[in-house]
Protein backbone atom coordinates (compact mmCIF):
# COMPACT_ATOMS: atom_id res chain seq x y z
CA UNK A 1 0.00 0.00 0.00
CA UNK A 2 2.61 2.77 0.86
CA UNK A 3 4.61 1.36 -1.89
CA UNK A 4 1.73 2.52 -4.45
CA UNK A 5 1.34 5.42 -2.94
CA UNK A 6 5.00 6.29 -3.22
CA UNK A 7 4.82 5.49 -6.90
CA UNK A 8 1.44 7.56 -7.09
CA UNK A 9 3.44 10.58 -5.43
CA UNK A 10 6.10 10.17 -7.28
CA UNK A 11 4.26 10.11 -10.51
CA UNK A 12 2.43 13.28 -9.42
CA UNK A 13 5.52 14.93 -8.54
CA UNK A 14 6.93 13.80 -11.91
CA UNK A 15 4.08 15.55 -14.27
CA UNK A 16 3.63 17.96 -11.92
CA UNK A 17 7.07 19.72 -12.45
CA UNK A 18 6.72 18.26 -16.23
CA UNK A 19 4.05 21.01 -16.65
CA UNK A 20 5.46 23.27 -14.78
CA UNK A 21 8.74 23.39 -16.78
CA UNK A 22 6.85 23.11 -19.95
CA UNK A 23 4.48 26.52 -18.54
CA UNK A 24 8.38 28.44 -17.95
CA UNK A 25 8.86 27.97 -21.53
CA UNK A 26 5.86 28.94 -23.40
CA UNK A 27 5.54 31.53 -21.03
CA UNK A 28 9.14 32.80 -22.03
CA UNK A 29 8.44 32.15 -25.64
CA UNK A 30 4.78 33.83 -25.92
CA UNK A 31 5.60 37.09 -23.30
CA UNK A 32 7.82 39.33 -25.61
CA UNK A 33 5.06 39.25 -28.34
CA UNK A 34 1.67 39.46 -26.07
CA UNK A 35 3.64 42.87 -24.93
CA UNK A 36 4.37 43.77 -28.30
CA UNK A 37 0.55 43.45 -28.68
CA UNK A 38 -0.50 44.92 -25.42
CA UNK A 39 1.33 47.92 -25.97
CA UNK A 40 0.51 48.23 -29.37
CA UNK A 41 -2.97 48.51 -28.57
CA UNK A 42 -2.70 50.98 -25.62
CA UNK A 43 -4.07 54.50 -25.91
CA UNK A 44 -0.98 57.10 -25.77
CA UNK A 45 -2.19 59.21 -23.22
CA UNK A 46 -2.23 55.91 -20.14
CA UNK A 47 1.14 54.38 -21.86
CA UNK A 48 3.39 56.17 -19.64
CA UNK A 49 0.60 56.00 -16.36
CA UNK A 50 -0.21 52.34 -16.88
CA UNK A 51 3.28 50.95 -17.26
CA UNK A 52 3.56 47.38 -16.23
CA UNK A 53 -0.17 46.37 -16.47
CA UNK A 54 -0.75 43.47 -17.47
CA UNK A 55 -3.82 44.92 -19.86
CA UNK A 56 -4.57 48.45 -20.43
CA UNK A 57 -7.73 49.63 -19.12
CA UNK A 58 -8.72 51.04 -22.53
CA UNK A 59 -7.87 49.94 -25.85
CA UNK A 60 -7.29 51.53 -28.92
CA UNK A 61 -6.58 50.59 -32.72
CA UNK A 62 -5.52 54.11 -33.10
CA UNK A 63 -2.23 53.26 -33.48
CA UNK A 64 -3.13 50.60 -36.32
CA UNK A 65 -5.18 53.01 -38.25
CA UNK A 66 -2.37 55.63 -38.16
CA UNK A 67 0.26 53.25 -39.12
CA UNK A 68 -1.59 51.81 -42.12
CA UNK A 69 -3.25 55.44 -43.66
CA UNK A 70 -1.14 58.15 -42.35
CA UNK A 71 2.70 56.33 -42.95
CA UNK A 72 5.01 54.96 -45.09
CA UNK A 73 4.44 51.15 -43.64
CA UNK A 74 1.41 49.71 -46.39
CA UNK A 75 4.45 51.05 -49.15
CA UNK A 76 7.49 49.30 -47.03
CA UNK A 77 4.96 46.05 -46.65
CA UNK A 78 4.35 46.02 -50.14
CA UNK A 79 8.15 46.33 -51.11
CA UNK A 80 8.74 43.46 -48.63
CA UNK A 81 6.33 41.41 -50.41
CA UNK A 82 7.40 41.97 -53.51
CA UNK A 83 11.25 41.33 -52.78
CA UNK A 84 10.58 38.22 -50.15
CA UNK A 85 8.00 36.97 -52.77
CA UNK A 86 9.85 37.04 -55.68
CA UNK A 87 13.22 35.63 -53.79
CA UNK A 88 10.88 33.11 -52.60
CA UNK A 89 9.92 31.86 -56.18
CA UNK A 90 13.22 32.37 -57.98
CA UNK A 91 15.08 30.00 -55.07
CA UNK A 92 12.92 27.10 -55.12
CA UNK A 93 13.14 27.04 -58.84
CA UNK A 94 16.71 27.06 -58.87
CA UNK A 95 16.84 24.60 -55.81
CA UNK A 96 14.44 22.54 -57.16
CA UNK A 97 16.79 21.79 -60.38
CA UNK A 98 20.10 21.94 -58.30
CA UNK A 99 18.00 19.64 -55.71
CA UNK A 100 17.47 16.92 -57.95
CA UNK A 101 20.91 16.69 -60.02
CA UNK A 102 22.20 16.55 -56.38
CA UNK A 103 19.51 13.38 -56.07
CA UNK A 104 19.53 12.05 -59.63
CA UNK A 105 22.77 12.26 -60.64
CA UNK A 106 26.42 11.53 -60.29
CA UNK A 107 28.74 13.44 -62.13
CA UNK A 108 32.33 14.83 -62.48
CA UNK A 109 32.63 17.87 -59.58
CA UNK A 110 29.34 17.60 -57.67
CA UNK A 111 31.25 16.92 -54.48
CA UNK A 112 33.38 20.42 -55.31
CA UNK A 113 29.82 21.96 -55.63
CA UNK A 114 28.28 21.03 -52.65
CA UNK A 115 31.37 21.65 -50.89
CA UNK A 116 30.54 24.94 -52.44
CA UNK A 117 27.33 25.05 -51.51
CA UNK A 118 28.42 23.73 -47.80
CA UNK A 119 31.17 26.34 -47.03
CA UNK A 120 28.47 29.03 -48.31
CA UNK A 121 26.31 28.17 -44.72
CA UNK A 122 29.54 28.88 -42.54
CA UNK A 123 31.05 31.71 -43.71
CA UNK A 124 29.65 35.80 -42.29
CA UNK A 125 27.50 36.84 -44.91
CA UNK A 126 28.54 40.52 -43.58
CA UNK A 127 31.81 40.22 -45.27
CA UNK A 128 30.23 40.25 -48.69
CA UNK A 129 28.34 43.98 -47.38
CA UNK A 130 31.16 46.09 -49.37
CA UNK A 131 32.42 44.13 -52.32
CA UNK A 132 28.65 43.57 -53.04
CA UNK A 133 27.60 47.04 -52.42
CA UNK A 134 30.98 48.09 -54.99
CA UNK A 135 29.16 45.20 -57.97
CA UNK A 136 26.19 46.38 -57.78
CA UNK A 137 26.35 49.76 -57.56
CA UNK A 138 27.72 51.15 -61.26
CA UNK A 139 24.68 48.39 -62.65
CA UNK A 140 22.05 50.61 -60.81
CA UNK A 141 21.42 47.74 -58.63
CA UNK A 142 21.69 49.46 -55.48
CA UNK A 143 18.61 50.92 -54.10
CA UNK A 144 16.86 48.95 -56.19
CA UNK A 145 14.21 45.77 -54.86
CA UNK A 146 15.73 43.95 -57.96
CA UNK A 147 19.09 44.21 -56.34
CA UNK A 148 17.92 42.62 -52.93
CA UNK A 149 16.22 40.10 -55.15
CA UNK A 150 19.19 39.07 -56.91
CA UNK A 151 21.36 38.97 -53.66
CA UNK A 152 19.01 37.56 -51.60
CA UNK A 153 18.62 34.46 -54.00
CA UNK A 154 22.21 33.36 -54.17
CA UNK A 155 21.87 33.76 -50.50
CA UNK A 156 19.15 30.94 -49.92
CA UNK A 157 19.86 29.12 -53.24
CA UNK A 158 22.23 26.77 -50.68
CA UNK A 159 20.28 26.15 -48.05
CA UNK A 160 17.27 25.59 -49.98
CA UNK A 161 18.70 23.19 -52.24
CA UNK A 162 19.74 20.68 -49.72
CA UNK A 163 16.19 20.83 -48.47
CA UNK A 164 14.54 19.88 -51.81
CA UNK A 165 17.24 17.36 -52.32
CA UNK A 166 16.04 16.03 -48.78
CA UNK A 167 12.56 16.00 -50.11
CA UNK A 168 13.83 14.43 -53.81
CA UNK A 169 15.61 11.73 -51.77
CA UNK A 170 12.26 10.41 -50.17
CA UNK A 171 11.07 9.60 -53.82
CA UNK A 172 11.99 6.57 -55.52
CA UNK A 173 13.66 6.48 -58.72
CA UNK A 174 11.31 4.04 -60.35
CA UNK A 175 8.78 6.53 -61.11
CA UNK A 176 10.57 8.68 -63.85
CA UNK A 177 12.74 5.66 -64.93
CA UNK A 178 9.48 4.46 -65.73
CA UNK A 179 8.15 7.28 -67.47
CA UNK A 180 11.76 7.57 -69.44
CA UNK A 181 11.41 4.28 -70.59
CA UNK A 182 7.95 5.68 -72.15
CA UNK A 183 9.69 7.67 -74.38
CA UNK A 184 9.90 10.87 -72.10
CA UNK A 185 12.78 13.10 -71.28
CA UNK A 186 14.03 13.46 -67.67
CA UNK A 187 12.98 17.03 -67.34
CA UNK A 188 9.55 16.00 -69.09
CA UNK A 189 9.30 13.75 -65.93
CA UNK A 190 10.78 15.65 -63.36
CA UNK A 191 8.57 18.38 -64.13
CA UNK A 192 5.33 16.10 -64.21
CA UNK A 193 5.80 13.21 -61.99
CA UNK A 194 8.43 14.30 -59.47
CA UNK A 195 7.98 18.03 -58.89
CA UNK A 196 3.95 17.62 -58.34
CA UNK A 197 5.21 14.91 -55.61
CA UNK A 198 7.32 17.23 -53.41
CA UNK A 199 4.86 19.80 -53.48
CA UNK A 200 4.42 19.54 -49.61
CA UNK A 201 8.65 20.18 -49.74
CA UNK A 202 8.46 22.95 -52.38
CA UNK A 203 5.76 24.61 -49.67
CA UNK A 204 8.15 24.13 -47.13
CA UNK A 205 11.27 25.52 -49.11
CA UNK A 206 9.21 28.45 -50.38
CA UNK A 207 7.66 29.29 -46.80
CA UNK A 208 11.78 29.19 -45.57
CA UNK A 209 13.06 31.51 -48.19
CA UNK A 210 10.08 34.36 -47.71
CA UNK A 211 10.80 34.18 -44.23
CA UNK A 212 14.67 34.64 -44.60
CA UNK A 213 14.03 37.15 -47.26
CA UNK A 214 11.31 39.15 -45.23
CA UNK A 215 13.50 39.49 -42.15
CA UNK A 216 17.06 40.17 -43.66
CA UNK A 217 17.95 43.57 -42.60
CA UNK A 218 21.64 44.22 -42.78
CA UNK A 219 22.09 44.29 -46.96
CA UNK A 220 18.68 46.07 -47.14
CA UNK A 221 20.05 48.82 -44.81
CA UNK A 222 23.61 48.96 -47.07
CA UNK A 223 21.79 48.51 -50.47
CA UNK A 224 18.90 50.93 -50.56
CA UNK A 225 18.93 54.41 -49.29
CA UNK A 226 15.38 55.68 -50.54
CA UNK A 227 11.89 55.43 -48.84
CA UNK A 228 10.67 54.29 -52.30
CA UNK A 229 12.82 51.23 -51.98
CA UNK A 230 12.72 50.80 -48.61
CA UNK A 231 11.65 47.06 -47.51
CA UNK A 232 9.76 46.94 -44.26
CA UNK A 233 12.62 45.55 -41.68
CA UNK A 234 14.55 48.91 -43.01
CA UNK A 235 11.13 51.35 -42.95
CA UNK A 236 10.79 50.10 -39.44
CA UNK A 237 14.11 50.59 -38.15
CA UNK A 238 13.97 54.45 -39.71
CA UNK A 239 10.87 54.83 -38.03
CA UNK A 240 12.72 53.78 -34.58
CA UNK A 241 15.14 56.29 -35.08
CA UNK A 242 13.10 59.18 -36.21
CA UNK A 243 9.69 58.74 -33.91
CA UNK A 244 11.41 57.31 -31.05
CA UNK A 245 8.93 57.83 -28.23
CA UNK A 246 5.81 56.69 -30.50
CA UNK A 247 5.71 53.41 -28.98
CA UNK A 248 2.19 52.32 -29.64
CA UNK A 249 2.45 53.01 -33.72
CA UNK A 250 6.03 51.23 -33.37
CA UNK A 251 4.71 47.96 -32.05
CA UNK A 252 1.39 48.19 -34.13
CA UNK A 253 3.94 48.25 -37.19
CA UNK A 254 5.76 45.29 -35.34
CA UNK A 255 3.02 43.57 -35.43
CA UNK A 256 2.59 43.83 -38.57
CA UNK A 257 5.93 42.80 -39.80
CA UNK A 258 4.54 39.56 -38.02
CA UNK A 259 2.18 38.87 -39.71
CA UNK A 260 3.55 36.40 -43.04
CA UNK A 261 6.23 35.09 -40.38
CA UNK A 262 3.26 33.38 -38.52
CA UNK A 263 1.28 32.59 -41.75
CA UNK A 264 5.04 30.94 -42.68
CA UNK A 265 5.30 29.21 -39.43
CA UNK A 266 1.24 27.43 -39.68
CA UNK A 267 2.20 26.52 -42.94
CA UNK A 268 5.20 24.34 -42.24
CA UNK A 269 4.65 23.61 -38.50
CA UNK A 270 4.07 19.81 -39.55
CA UNK A 271 7.12 19.34 -41.25
CA UNK A 272 9.08 21.26 -38.58
CA UNK A 273 10.32 17.93 -36.57
CA UNK A 274 9.81 15.07 -39.12
CA UNK A 275 11.78 15.44 -42.31
CA UNK A 276 13.15 18.64 -40.93
CA UNK A 277 16.21 17.09 -39.61
CA UNK A 278 18.48 18.22 -42.51
CA UNK A 279 16.46 21.51 -43.08
CA UNK A 280 16.97 22.77 -39.29
CA UNK A 281 20.64 23.10 -39.90
CA UNK A 282 20.24 26.96 -40.90
CA UNK A 283 17.74 28.44 -38.43
CA UNK B 1 0.53 12.20 -65.06
CA UNK B 2 -1.53 12.19 -68.09
CA UNK B 3 0.11 15.21 -69.31
CA UNK B 4 3.25 13.19 -69.86
CA UNK B 5 1.58 10.58 -71.60
CA UNK B 6 -0.01 13.07 -74.19
CA UNK B 7 2.65 15.80 -74.69
CA UNK B 8 5.92 13.82 -74.04
CA UNK B 9 5.47 10.66 -76.05
CA UNK B 10 8.54 10.71 -78.20
CA UNK B 11 9.84 7.53 -80.07
CA UNK B 12 12.67 6.11 -77.89
CA UNK B 13 15.07 5.53 -81.10
CA UNK B 14 15.28 9.26 -81.46
CA UNK B 15 17.16 10.07 -78.29
CA UNK B 16 19.51 7.16 -79.07
CA UNK B 17 23.63 6.89 -80.28
CA UNK B 18 26.39 9.59 -80.11
CA UNK B 19 24.11 12.47 -78.99
CA UNK B 20 22.01 11.06 -76.41
CA UNK B 21 25.63 10.20 -74.68
CA UNK B 22 26.13 13.86 -75.07
CA UNK B 23 23.56 15.22 -73.33
CA UNK B 24 23.75 12.81 -71.23
CA UNK B 25 27.07 14.11 -69.62
CA UNK B 26 25.90 17.68 -70.14
CA UNK B 27 22.04 17.17 -68.34
CA UNK B 28 23.11 17.28 -65.07
CA UNK B 29 25.08 20.38 -65.08
CA UNK B 30 22.56 22.07 -66.81
CA UNK B 31 20.33 21.67 -63.81
CA UNK B 32 23.36 22.61 -61.91
CA UNK B 33 24.22 26.40 -63.73
CA UNK B 34 21.54 28.41 -62.29
CA UNK B 35 22.78 27.62 -58.89
CA UNK B 36 26.34 28.01 -59.42
CA UNK B 37 25.66 30.90 -61.84
CA UNK B 38 24.30 32.63 -58.75
CA UNK B 39 27.07 31.59 -56.09
CA UNK B 40 29.36 32.87 -58.31
CA UNK B 41 28.66 35.66 -59.11
CA UNK B 42 27.00 36.74 -55.66
CA UNK B 43 29.13 34.90 -53.12
CA UNK B 44 32.21 33.64 -54.46
CA UNK B 45 33.46 36.73 -56.82
CA UNK B 46 32.43 39.15 -53.57
CA UNK B 47 34.69 37.29 -51.14
CA UNK B 48 37.40 37.48 -53.65
CA UNK B 49 37.18 41.05 -54.35
CA UNK B 50 36.61 41.38 -50.39
CA UNK B 51 39.72 40.04 -49.56
CA UNK B 52 41.79 42.47 -52.35
CA UNK B 53 39.86 45.39 -50.53
CA UNK B 54 41.20 44.76 -47.78
CA UNK B 55 44.82 45.73 -48.82
CA UNK B 56 43.47 48.91 -50.61
CA UNK B 57 42.55 52.20 -49.27
CA UNK B 58 38.53 52.14 -50.43
CA UNK B 59 35.89 54.76 -49.07
CA UNK B 60 33.10 55.56 -50.75
CA UNK B 61 33.12 59.15 -49.72
CA UNK B 62 36.78 59.80 -51.37
CA UNK B 63 36.39 59.47 -55.11
CA UNK B 64 40.30 59.54 -54.56
CA UNK B 65 40.69 56.61 -52.62
CA UNK B 66 41.73 53.33 -54.20
CA UNK B 67 44.97 52.70 -54.26
CA UNK B 68 47.05 49.79 -52.85
CA UNK B 69 47.93 50.37 -49.07
CA UNK B 70 49.60 46.93 -48.19
CA UNK B 71 49.39 45.34 -44.88
CA UNK B 72 48.49 49.07 -43.48
CA UNK B 73 44.72 48.16 -42.51
CA UNK B 74 46.29 45.08 -40.62
CA UNK B 75 48.99 47.40 -38.76
CA UNK B 76 45.87 49.21 -37.94
CA UNK B 77 43.84 46.36 -36.14
CA UNK B 78 46.27 45.37 -33.79
CA UNK B 79 46.23 48.74 -31.91
CA UNK B 80 42.79 49.12 -32.99
CA UNK B 81 40.69 49.03 -29.51
CA UNK B 82 37.20 48.95 -30.55
CA UNK B 83 38.82 45.75 -32.33
CA UNK B 84 40.16 43.65 -29.70
CA UNK B 85 37.66 44.86 -27.59
CA UNK B 86 35.26 43.43 -30.01
CA UNK B 87 37.07 40.38 -30.67
CA UNK B 88 36.78 39.67 -26.58
CA UNK B 89 32.73 40.49 -26.86
CA UNK B 90 32.53 38.04 -29.59
CA UNK B 91 33.75 35.14 -27.40
CA UNK B 92 31.38 36.56 -24.78
CA UNK B 93 28.59 36.77 -27.09
CA UNK B 94 28.67 33.44 -28.62
CA UNK B 95 29.88 31.24 -25.58
CA UNK B 96 26.84 33.06 -23.56
CA UNK B 97 24.11 32.27 -26.12
CA UNK B 98 25.01 29.02 -26.91
CA UNK B 99 25.47 27.88 -23.72
CA UNK B 100 22.27 28.61 -22.64
CA UNK B 101 20.62 28.41 -26.06
CA UNK B 102 21.64 24.43 -26.00
CA UNK B 103 21.02 23.68 -22.41
CA UNK B 104 17.60 25.00 -22.71
CA UNK B 105 17.04 23.38 -25.84
CA UNK B 106 17.79 20.53 -24.89
CA UNK B 107 15.43 20.27 -21.85
CA UNK B 108 12.67 21.59 -23.97
CA UNK B 109 13.24 18.38 -26.58
CA UNK B 110 13.24 16.22 -23.29
CA UNK B 111 9.90 17.53 -22.19
CA UNK B 112 8.59 17.64 -25.71
CA UNK B 113 9.64 13.86 -26.20
CA UNK B 114 7.04 12.56 -23.99
CA UNK B 115 3.03 12.01 -24.90
CA UNK B 116 1.08 14.40 -22.54
CA UNK B 117 -1.96 16.22 -22.91
CA UNK B 118 -1.81 18.80 -25.40
CA UNK B 119 1.68 18.30 -26.82
CA UNK B 120 0.90 19.32 -30.25
CA UNK B 121 -0.27 23.18 -29.06
CA UNK B 122 2.67 23.16 -26.78
CA UNK B 123 5.11 22.19 -29.29
CA UNK B 124 3.85 25.45 -31.54
CA UNK B 125 3.69 27.89 -29.20
CA UNK B 126 7.21 27.23 -28.07
CA UNK B 127 8.63 27.35 -31.46
CA UNK B 128 7.11 30.35 -32.70
CA UNK B 129 10.11 32.84 -31.46
CA UNK B 130 11.85 30.77 -34.00
CA UNK B 131 9.67 32.11 -36.73
CA UNK B 132 9.71 35.85 -36.19
CA UNK B 133 12.07 37.58 -38.15
CA UNK B 134 15.11 39.18 -36.25
CA UNK B 135 14.84 42.53 -36.65
CA UNK B 136 11.41 41.97 -34.92
CA UNK B 137 13.07 40.13 -31.67
CA UNK B 138 15.65 42.73 -31.53
CA UNK B 139 13.39 45.54 -31.43
CA UNK B 140 10.60 43.88 -29.14
CA UNK B 141 13.04 42.85 -26.24
CA UNK B 142 14.90 46.21 -26.68
CA UNK B 143 11.70 47.50 -25.77
CA UNK B 144 10.78 45.03 -23.22
CA UNK B 145 14.54 46.41 -21.55
CA UNK B 146 13.40 49.42 -22.06
CA UNK B 147 11.91 51.35 -18.29
CA UNK B 148 9.25 53.82 -19.98
CA UNK B 149 7.45 50.60 -22.17
CA UNK B 150 8.88 47.04 -21.10
CA UNK B 151 7.96 45.27 -17.71
CA UNK B 152 11.56 44.48 -17.42
CA UNK B 153 13.42 46.98 -15.65
CA UNK B 154 10.76 47.18 -12.85
CA UNK B 155 10.38 43.39 -12.48
CA UNK B 156 13.78 43.50 -11.76
CA UNK B 157 13.63 46.45 -9.06
CA UNK B 158 10.74 44.68 -7.68
CA UNK B 159 13.01 41.18 -7.01
CA UNK B 160 15.78 43.83 -5.41
CA UNK B 161 17.78 43.86 -8.49
CA UNK B 162 18.17 46.96 -9.84
CA UNK B 163 18.02 50.12 -7.07
CA UNK B 164 15.55 51.61 -9.60
CA UNK B 165 14.09 51.13 -12.95
CA UNK B 166 17.01 51.69 -15.40
CA UNK B 167 17.60 50.14 -18.95
CA UNK B 168 20.68 47.80 -19.30
CA UNK B 169 20.83 48.41 -22.96
CA UNK B 170 22.40 51.64 -21.71
CA UNK B 171 24.97 50.27 -19.00
CA UNK B 172 28.34 49.27 -20.70
CA UNK B 173 28.71 46.61 -18.39
CA UNK B 174 25.60 44.77 -18.64
CA UNK B 175 24.69 45.90 -22.26
CA UNK B 176 25.52 42.43 -23.46
CA UNK B 177 22.93 40.65 -21.93
CA UNK B 178 20.59 42.67 -23.44
CA UNK B 179 21.30 40.96 -27.11
CA UNK B 180 22.25 37.70 -25.43
CA UNK B 181 18.70 37.11 -23.91
CA UNK B 182 17.14 37.82 -27.13
CA UNK B 183 19.58 35.79 -28.81
CA UNK B 184 18.45 32.98 -26.09
CA UNK B 185 15.09 33.72 -26.69
CA UNK B 186 15.26 33.51 -30.72
CA UNK B 187 17.41 30.39 -30.15
CA UNK B 188 16.04 27.90 -27.98
CA UNK B 189 13.54 26.47 -30.63
CA UNK B 190 16.41 25.92 -32.96
CA UNK B 191 18.15 23.84 -30.45
CA UNK B 192 14.60 22.06 -29.60
CA UNK B 193 13.72 21.20 -32.91
CA UNK B 194 17.25 19.36 -33.40
CA UNK B 195 17.46 17.84 -30.25
CA UNK B 196 13.68 16.00 -30.64
CA UNK B 197 14.18 14.69 -34.00
CA UNK B 198 17.50 13.39 -33.31
CA UNK B 199 15.38 11.91 -29.61
CA UNK B 200 12.91 10.64 -31.62
CA UNK B 201 15.10 8.78 -34.18
CA UNK B 202 16.47 6.87 -31.16
CA UNK B 203 14.73 3.12 -31.41
CA UNK B 204 12.20 2.47 -28.77
CA UNK B 205 13.16 -1.16 -28.38
CA UNK B 206 16.49 0.00 -27.15
CA UNK B 207 14.42 1.89 -24.35
CA UNK B 208 12.09 -1.07 -23.88
CA UNK B 209 14.71 -3.51 -23.45
CA UNK B 210 16.61 -1.27 -20.54
CA UNK B 211 13.42 -1.12 -18.69
CA UNK B 212 13.07 -4.82 -18.82
CA UNK B 213 16.38 -5.25 -17.52
CA UNK B 214 16.00 -2.97 -14.37
CA UNK B 215 17.59 -0.27 -15.91
CA UNK B 216 16.43 3.35 -13.53
CA UNK B 217 15.25 6.25 -16.14
CA UNK B 218 18.56 8.04 -14.96
CA UNK B 219 20.83 4.99 -16.19
CA UNK B 220 18.71 5.07 -19.55
CA UNK B 221 19.42 8.67 -20.10
CA UNK B 222 23.31 8.13 -19.57
CA UNK B 223 23.66 4.86 -21.45
CA UNK B 224 21.40 4.91 -24.54
CA UNK B 225 19.80 8.79 -24.90
CA UNK B 226 23.23 11.21 -24.46
CA UNK B 227 25.19 8.57 -26.89
CA UNK B 228 22.99 8.60 -29.29
CA UNK B 229 22.63 12.64 -29.25
CA UNK B 230 26.71 12.93 -29.10
CA UNK B 231 27.13 13.16 -32.74
CA UNK B 232 24.18 15.79 -33.23
CA UNK B 233 25.08 17.71 -30.51
CA UNK B 234 28.42 18.12 -31.75
CA UNK B 235 27.88 18.94 -35.09
CA UNK B 236 25.19 21.29 -34.43
CA UNK B 237 27.25 23.34 -31.54
CA UNK B 238 30.07 23.47 -33.63
CA UNK B 239 27.79 25.25 -36.65
CA UNK B 240 25.92 27.29 -34.43
CA UNK B 241 29.14 28.27 -32.74
CA UNK B 242 30.13 29.62 -36.10
CA UNK B 243 27.01 31.02 -36.82
CA UNK B 244 26.00 32.84 -33.86
CA UNK B 245 29.88 34.15 -34.27
CA UNK B 246 28.52 35.77 -37.22
CA UNK B 247 25.33 37.05 -36.51
CA UNK B 248 25.25 40.57 -36.21
CA UNK B 249 21.50 41.83 -36.58
CA UNK B 250 20.19 41.41 -32.58
CA UNK B 251 23.51 43.51 -31.83
CA UNK B 252 23.03 46.50 -34.71
CA UNK B 253 19.26 46.18 -33.56
CA UNK B 254 19.34 46.81 -29.98
CA UNK B 255 22.37 48.38 -28.81
CA UNK B 256 24.09 49.22 -32.51
CA UNK B 257 27.45 47.91 -30.66
CA UNK B 258 27.56 50.91 -28.01
CA UNK B 259 27.35 52.51 -25.66
CA UNK B 260 31.12 52.58 -25.88
CA UNK B 261 31.63 50.13 -28.12
CA UNK B 262 30.59 47.26 -25.00
CA UNK B 263 28.42 45.06 -27.30
CA UNK B 264 30.28 45.33 -30.24
CA UNK B 265 31.12 42.15 -31.58
CA UNK B 266 33.71 41.35 -34.63
CA UNK B 267 31.01 41.06 -37.17
CA UNK B 268 28.98 44.21 -35.81
CA UNK B 269 32.21 45.91 -36.62
CA UNK B 270 32.35 45.05 -39.79
CA UNK B 271 29.10 46.13 -40.56
CA UNK B 272 29.93 49.43 -38.84
CA UNK B 273 32.98 50.31 -40.82
CA UNK B 274 31.14 49.49 -43.98
CA UNK B 275 27.67 50.85 -43.52
CA UNK B 276 28.54 53.99 -41.13
CA UNK B 277 31.63 54.85 -41.74
CA UNK B 278 31.70 53.78 -45.47
CA UNK B 279 35.38 52.40 -45.06
CA UNK B 280 35.18 49.60 -46.88
CA UNK B 281 38.71 48.79 -47.16
CA UNK B 282 38.99 48.60 -43.30
CA UNK B 283 35.89 47.02 -42.90
CA UNK B 284 36.98 43.91 -44.97
CA UNK B 285 40.63 43.29 -43.32
CA UNK B 286 38.14 42.85 -40.60
CA UNK B 287 36.64 40.65 -42.53
CA UNK B 288 39.15 38.83 -43.49
CA UNK B 289 40.75 38.43 -39.89
CA UNK B 290 36.87 37.29 -38.58
CA UNK B 291 37.40 34.83 -41.80
CA UNK B 292 40.19 33.10 -40.43
CA UNK B 293 39.84 33.05 -36.96
CA UNK B 294 36.28 30.93 -37.94
CA UNK B 295 38.48 28.79 -40.28
CA UNK B 296 41.10 28.01 -37.84
CA UNK B 297 37.88 27.30 -34.94
CA UNK B 298 36.56 24.86 -38.08
CA UNK B 299 39.80 23.22 -38.65
CA UNK B 300 40.71 22.91 -34.65
CA UNK B 301 37.19 21.64 -33.81
CA UNK B 302 37.86 18.81 -36.84
CA UNK B 303 40.94 17.50 -35.78
CA UNK B 304 40.08 17.78 -31.84
CA UNK B 305 36.83 15.07 -33.31
CA UNK B 306 39.16 12.89 -35.49
CA UNK B 307 41.69 13.06 -32.49
CA UNK B 308 39.00 11.87 -30.43
CA UNK B 309 37.12 9.51 -32.75
CA UNK B 310 40.81 7.56 -33.01
CA UNK B 311 40.91 7.49 -29.59
CA UNK B 312 37.82 5.55 -29.08
CA UNK B 313 39.13 2.93 -31.22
Amino acid sequence: MTLTGQTSTRKWLYWGSHYLMIAAFVIFALFPLYWLLKVSVTPNDILYTEGVRMWPSRTTWENYTFVLTQSNFPHYFLNSVIVAGTTAIVTTLVAALTGYAFSRFAFRGKVIIVALMLITQMFPLVMLIAPIFKILAPLGLTDSLTGLIIVYTAFNVPFATFLMQSFFDGIPKDLEEAAMIDGNTRFEAFRAIILPLTLPGVAATLGFVFTAAWSELLFALMLVSSESASTFPVGLLSFVSKFSVDFGQMMAAGVLALIPACLFFLLIQRYLVQGLTAGAVKG
Amino acid sequence: MTTVTQTGKLPVERRGGFSRKISGIIEPYLYVSPALVLIIAVMLMPLILGLSYAFRDIRILNPFSGGFVGTAHFEALISDQAFLGALANTAWWTFGSLLFQFSLGLILALLLNRQFLGRRLVQALVFLPWAVPTFLSGLNWAWMFNPVVGPLPHWMTSLGLMAEPFNILSDPDLAMWGPIIANIWFGIPFFAITMLAALQSIPKELYEAASIDGATTRQQFISITLPFLAPTIAITLMLRTIWIANFADLIVVMTNGGPADSTQIVASYIFTQAFRRLDFGYASAIAAVLLVLLLAYALSVIALRRAMTHADS
